[in-house]
């Protein structure tokens, strides 16, 4: 069911098939692992068996003698230059230099005839190790005496964060009620269906061309760059068709540096395909995170302070991680009003591979148990948590304690629509044993407002050509289409304003060599950003039109529309319509299917253009406004955004008392995207977001074992969602009118994961009094808190996150302390 | 060690030479074939991207070795298109929104058709307990089971002279 604000549109705010989707389902659609060259290579990566150690030598001698093996590289051999993802924070290199951080870490690569022959070669690369402490957990990395991970970051501290805003300790001390819980997740992956590739090309001439399977080609396209020492305009990027990314793909990779290395080593092609235990040490997906809240209510229930206390296990790099810190932070500040907060964060190095971001990022877990938390305290004062949560609300036009400015902002609307369609009333408190019902709410940034390296160019830039017969017209955009159906959304926008058809309007993207920059697909950033660039570029082609036809008219622009193919308005002088239209049938006599009547054409008036001064361009460029951020709030830029997403999710369990058995019975989404652009869409990315918000509650955790080797590095064993596990859902779309947004449009896919989980957990707890504070939720957590709940005779039961979790979060504390946050 | 085989491969005919330890999937996406719309995910049999047919029954392309498939049918889903047009699993999967990165729909169309050509009119627990083999990270499979819904009764529609 969807709510929708009926605006008078051809072609936004319908659900036609996807651009690519028909490629797709035909097996006509190349993924980068699908496309092969002439003399390509394959290449293969040797990785570190140990999670620390020294290299103290690598023989490559009889891997170099293998018939079929045509490269064979180590650090010797390559660029040792830095890259990574936050430029403040470069601390990675394509292959490994003196140590090794974790298991899977890059230490040598092949290039040969075939990827068996590749293979066979890395079995002989002899690489002497000298093992060195392994540090698995961020209480052993933050010990005074642990061993360095990167050397200039003692007590292995990648970043610390330590925010206040208003008076913490003063709403504390006048609180009615105060709360303290904590909350562990698992260190999780994408698991995106397609794994990474790359396929590098360094031709004769100086150029390379990777095709990567990537959501962001701008920035894979810069850090080859930077690392090959070559001029930015030398790597032409291009991402064909990707399955999937989540996140695990916004930033570049080893393996694509490794791949552009090989092919200019080998002077040949070589493709780079990881298998699927690669891409779990790969993985950059979600941290682990360990939380402790404490919440203060007045007597009315009003949030009127929180404390979050959190350390972020972030693995052997920095990846995202200095975002995802803030991020962890900052993203508490709504959908509540809560005037008093104070956050001190550790993000951890371990030895165990990179976290990154992952959909939803940084705003997962503190979500989860936040949310866990105001449930018990609305049970604890005997209020309606839909009711807490509409009463601690913000709304469109307020300004968070972080000094987010919310130009729009549906929560409440989500809160109800969501009530209202699960029939939530009639349910709560009134349901048999066994069964209960959660609710959550949550909100999320509509493209981060500042780009990831300090620069001065807008964050998306879109070029519109029409064609220079005159039919229809091609989007060319640097922004990453990855599934999520961005490519459909730009090109619908420039149809609705050039009134044409969406068939008439194709689009490329994701490729340097041909489209202006876009930063790409990370933070929910497209349809906002790429989107208002293309609205502009294709007004300027609309304007463009107009202005000639006035011209020639004689007649004010505002007299002609262009609509259906047609510019409308054009029929009021039938003589000029007359001279044009003859002049391109005369043109185009050995043409069928001509137009004879109405008004003129939009490929007439087109063609009538390009003949007197070559190829109409539309340019479009787009930066964020000014956007508010507090200054108190160190940091708070990240979380800065144009827009707001906000959203609701009611989940229906039941829950086995004698095995703890759970069954999610239904899921309820309700989503504020601003204006919905593609419902169909929309209505996808909803259903995409509860089904892998249900796999972060209840199935997802990479698994080490103390030599931090991974123990279930497959889809066999790290579990995701089947057609067996996916309840019944309901996607509601909420509309609302975003100032900033491209026709009022802001994000979808990424907010809608986050209130899954804590609804989830709530719906647990209102089935049998148990309240799972640690992920993923198992049936035996379940059983055993049922059991020690029966044993205590209590109402409730809080099964905790381990002992491990209070040290590390005790030892966060203690290093905080004195921390000045202001 | 390298033998020939023979293949039926989408009504055609082929005669090939492979690797004993080469998988099926190996050899349709490889040179010779270049068939790169059977998938691969995980290699390993968990994932059902590399789902083709033998003999009409499904089957994950990763577990069966070329030489196993010696003789045998092969359809893939290059195979599923007739005289220019899609069959009506690929348009049900294609306007139903099912199909989001794309690169488990391959091998979910085809177990589709493996499901609807034994059980031409299966109800959603049908479908879901068909496809538990065939992992999908973007859609939460709600459109697809409604795609296999929406096919079963177009197929119905059909049979039926609508």
């Amino acid at each position: 069911m969807t709510t929708t604000t009926n605006k008078n549109y051809d072609v936004l705010s319908t659900s036609p098939v996807r651009k690519g989707v028909p490629e797709k389902a035909t097996g006509q659609a190349k993924y980068t692992g699908d496309i092969t060259l002439p003399n390509m290579l394959y290449g293969a990566i040797l990785h570190s068996p140990l999670a620390h150690a020294k290299i103290r030598n690598i023989d490559i001698s009889r891997a170099k003698n293998l018939p079929g093996v045509k490269a064979v590289l180590t650090a010797k051999e390559v660029s040792n230059l830095k890259f990574g993802h936050s430029p403040a924070r470069f601390d990675e290199t394509a292959l490994a230099v003196e140590k090794v951080r974790h298991v899977g870490d890059e230490v040598a690569a092949v290039a040969a005839v075939d990827e068996q022959t590749a293979r066979e070669a890395l079995e002989l690369i002899k690489v002497d190790y000298e093992e060195l402490p392994i540090l698995l957990n961020p209480v052993d990395a933050l010990a005074d005496n642990a061993i360095l991970i990167h050397a200039d970051h003692p007590c292995n501290i990648c970043q610390e964060v330590h925010n206040e805003v208003g008076n913490v300790e003063k709403a504390f001390a006048e609180a009615f009620l105060i709360r303290t819980d904590t909350f562990a997740n698992k260190k999780s992956d994408g698991a995106c269906l397609e794994p990474q590739a790359a396929l590098a090309n360094f031709d004769l001439s100086g150029n390379l061309t990777l095709w990567t399977s990537t959501q962001v080609s701008h920035y894979v396209q810069r850090t080859v760059a930077i690392v090959l020492q070559m001029p930015v305009d030398k790597v032409r990027v291009i991402a064909p068709y990707v399955g999937g990314g989540f996140g695990v793909k916004a930033s570049a990779g080893s393996h694509e540096i490794i791949a552009a290395m090989l092919s200019m080593n080998t002077h040949c092609p070589v493709r780079l395909v990881l298998d699927r235990e690669e891409v779990f040490m790969h993985n950059r997906a979600r941290h682990q995170f360990y939380h402790e809240m404490t919440m203060a209510v007045d007597k009315t229930g009003k949030i009127i302070g929180h404390k979050h206390l959190s350390v972020l296990d972030g693995g052997a790099y920095s990846s995202f991680g200095i975002a995802t810190i803030y991020y962890n932070g900052s993203l508490l500040h709504a959908p509540y009003a809560i005037p008093n907060m104070r956050y001190d964060a550790y993000r951890v190095f371990t030895n165990k591979p990179a976290s990154g971001a992952l959909r939803g990022h940084g705003g997962l877990s503190n979500r989860a148990c936040f949310e866990a938390q105001l449930d018990m305290i609305a049970n604890e004062m005997k209020i309606d948590p839909v009711e807490m949560r509409i009463k601690n609300s913000v709304q469109a036009g307020d300004t968070t304690a972080s000094g987010y400015y919310l130009s729009s902002f549906n929560m409440r609307e989500c809160l109800k629509e969501a009530r209202d369609s699960s029939e939530w009333v009639k349910k709560k408190n009134k349901l048999p044993k066994g069964k209960g019902i959660g609710v959550s709410t949550s909100y999320f940034v509509s493209g981060a407002g500042a780009s990831i390296y300090r620069t001065d160019i807008p964050q998306s830039t879109v070029i519109i050509k029409v064609a220079d017969d005159g039919n229809g017209v091609t989007v060319y955009t640097g922004s990453n289409e990855i599934g999520q159906g961005s490519d459909t959304v730009f090109a619908m926008m420039t149809a609705e304003i050039l009134g044409l058809e969406l068939d008439d309007v194709k689009v490329i993207s994701g490729d340097t060599g041909l489209c202006p920059i876009d930063l790409g697909a990370y933070s929910s950033r497209q349809t906002l950003m790429t989107g208002n660039a293309t609205k502009q570029a294709a007004e300027a082609v609309r304007d463009q039109i107009l202005a000639k036809i006035s011209q020639r008219y004689k007649i004010p622009v505002s007299e002609f529309q262009l609509r259906g193919g047609r510019v409308l308005g054009t029929e009021k002088n039938q003589e000029e319509l007359s001279v044009i239209r003859n002049r391109y049938m005369f043109e185009h006599r050995h043409f069928t299917n001509l137009v004879t009547s109405g008004p003129l054409t939009f490929s007439e008036v087109a063609r009538l253009i390009y003949a007197d001064s070559g190829s109409i361009l539309g340019k479009g460029t787009y930066r964020p406004p000014d956007i508010q951020y507090s200054k108190e709030w160190k940091g708070s830029v990240v979380g800065a955004s144009p827009a707001y997403s906000t959203q609701t999710c009611i989940a229906e369990v039941t829950v086995d008392p004698n095995t703890g058995d759970l069954t999610i019975d239904h899921l309820t989404l309700a989503h504020d995207c601003g204006f919905a652009i593609n419902r169909k869409s929309i209505e996808g990315q909803l259903e995409g977001s509860m089904c892998h918000g249900l796999s972060e509650a209840l199935f997802e955790e990479m698994i080490f074992d103390n030599k931090g080797r991974q123990i279930n590095p497959t889809l066999g064993d790290y579990k995701i969602p089947t057609t067996m596990d996916v309840p019944d859902m309901n996607a509601i779309i909420i509309e609302s009118n975003e100032p900033n947004g491209p026709f009022g449009a802001k994000e979808v896919g990424e907010g809608c994961i986050l209130p899954v989980v804590p609804a989830i957990i709530n719906a647990i707890r209102d089935a049998c009094g148990v309240v799972i504070m640690e992920l993923p939720i198992t049936s035996e957590k379940i059983l055993k808190s049922l059991k020690a709940k029966e044993a205590a005779k209590a109402e409730y039961y809080i099964y905790k996150p381990p002992a491990a979790a209070d040290k590390i979060l005790a030892r966060a504390a203690e290093l905080s302390k004195g921390s000045s946050a202001r | 060690m390298k033998k020939y085989i023979k293949l039926n491969i989408n009504s055609t005919e082929y005669e090939l030479l492979v690797n004993d330890n080469e998988t099926l999937a190996q050899l349709l996406r490889g040179p010779q074939l270049n068939l790169t719309g059977t998938k691969q995910g995980c290699e390993l049999g968990d994932c059902g991207a590399c789902t083709v047919l033998m003999d009409g029954k499904a089957v994950n392309s990763c577990l069966v070795l070329a030489m196993q498939a010696n003789g045998h049918a092969i359809t893939t889903i290059e195979g599923l298109a007739s005289n220019g047009k899609m069959h009506p699993i690929q348009e049900a999967f294609i306007n139903a929104g099912a199909v989001q990165c794309g690169y488990c729909t391959p091998g979910m169309i085809l177990k589709a058709k493996s499901l609807l050509d034994v059980n031409p009119n299966p109800s959603r627990k049908e479908i879901r307990e068909a496809f538990v083999g065939n992992l999908c990270r973007c859609t939460g499979y709600f459109k697809i089971i409604n795609a296999v819904e929406i096919a079963a009764k177009g197929q119905a529609n059909k049979e039926a002279g609508n």
